[in-house]
């Protein structure tokens, strides 16, 4: 019961700007099925972990069949919560995201994990894990397929807008902030974002 | 990118802009110095709370990292 999935990627572009775009990847080309984003709640807690809430509304996109069988969901948005932990010694974030609202029809709880690569610092790694299930009686399967379908479409735009997000940060970054990899800021370029595929899933979508 | 409060967008603007600046350039690097950005927080705040309400969204008393499923820990 329910469908799972799993991905991971390599992201050529250091933590710090990984994180940093992040924050900053809505609104973005891939991204008009996001309709609005609200921060809810931050904090900084004694072990210096930034804790942070989001809210997020997004289009009820369902398929033509799903349409007629549930009319009255259409008329919704859905609400979308997003926390998240920033460890800014370990150079770590990670993400959950689930629906607030449409839960009968279906949840979907996506988990993900970025991380600085040790072997390579100026490459980021993200684990992504998402679970979907339907609990409408006699529906469930086909409605957990569709959700599946749906969720790597919007996880590929999702890398998307988080590169666009990037080369955003890249072109504008003044200098300094790669003054922490210990060369002098003139010889450093920006990195242009590239997200390198090493998935178990072998998602066609993949940049 | 718009807040669900239609009147909290530019509130929320001015609170991002602040955040942004203080995540990379002092949070990050280790900077503790505290947060120039509370009051601009709780202008948005006080905005965009009112909104929820206003719009039934369900978020009181959600834990935070959410639902808990028996998941293998990464």
């Amino acid at each position: 019961m329910g469908r799972y999935f799993h991905s991971e990627v390599d992201i050529k572009s250091p933590w710090h700007q990984v994180l940093a775009a992040f924050w900053q990847r809505y609104p973005n080309p891939y991204s008009a099925h996001v309709l609005t984003e609200d921060v809810l709640y931050r904090e900084v807690t004694p072990s210096n972990h930034l804790l942070s809430r989001r809210l997020l509304t997004k289009t009820n996109r369902l398929p033509g069949w799903a349409e007629r069988v549930f009319p009255t969901h259409m008329a919704r948005a859905v609400y979308v919560l997003e926390d998240s932990i920033v460890d800014p010694d370990r150079h770590t974030l990670t993400t959950k995201t689930w629906n607030l609202n449409h839960n009968t029809l279906m949840t979907v709880v996506e988990r993900c994990s970025f991380e600085e690569d040790h072997s390579r610092p100026l490459w980021t790694k993200l684990r992504r894990e998402a679970w979907i299930s339907s609990a409408v009686y006699g529906l469930a399967r086909p409605i957990q397929e569709f959700g599946l379908s749906r969720f790597k479409s919007n996880q590929a735009k999702a890398m998307r807008g988080l590169e666009y997000a990037l080369s955003k940060i890249q072109t504008e970054a003044p200098p300094n902030l790669h003054g922490d990899q210990g060369e002098s800021s003139e010889k450093h370029k920006p990195l242009p974002p590239q997200a390198t595929p090493t998935s178990t899933q072998k998602p066609k979508q993949f940049v | 990118m718009n807040s669900v409060g239609e009147a909290c967008t530019e509130l929320k603007r001015e609170y991002d802009q602040c955040f942004n600046r203080w995540f990379a350039e002092k949070f990050l690097k280790g900077d503790r110095s505290g947060d120039p950005c509370t009051e601009s927080f709780r202008k948005y705040q006080r905005c965009v709370q009112k909104a929820i309400k206003e719009k039934d969204i369900p978020i009181d008393g959600v834990e935070f990292m959410g639902p808990n499923k028996d998941k293998p820990e990464s």
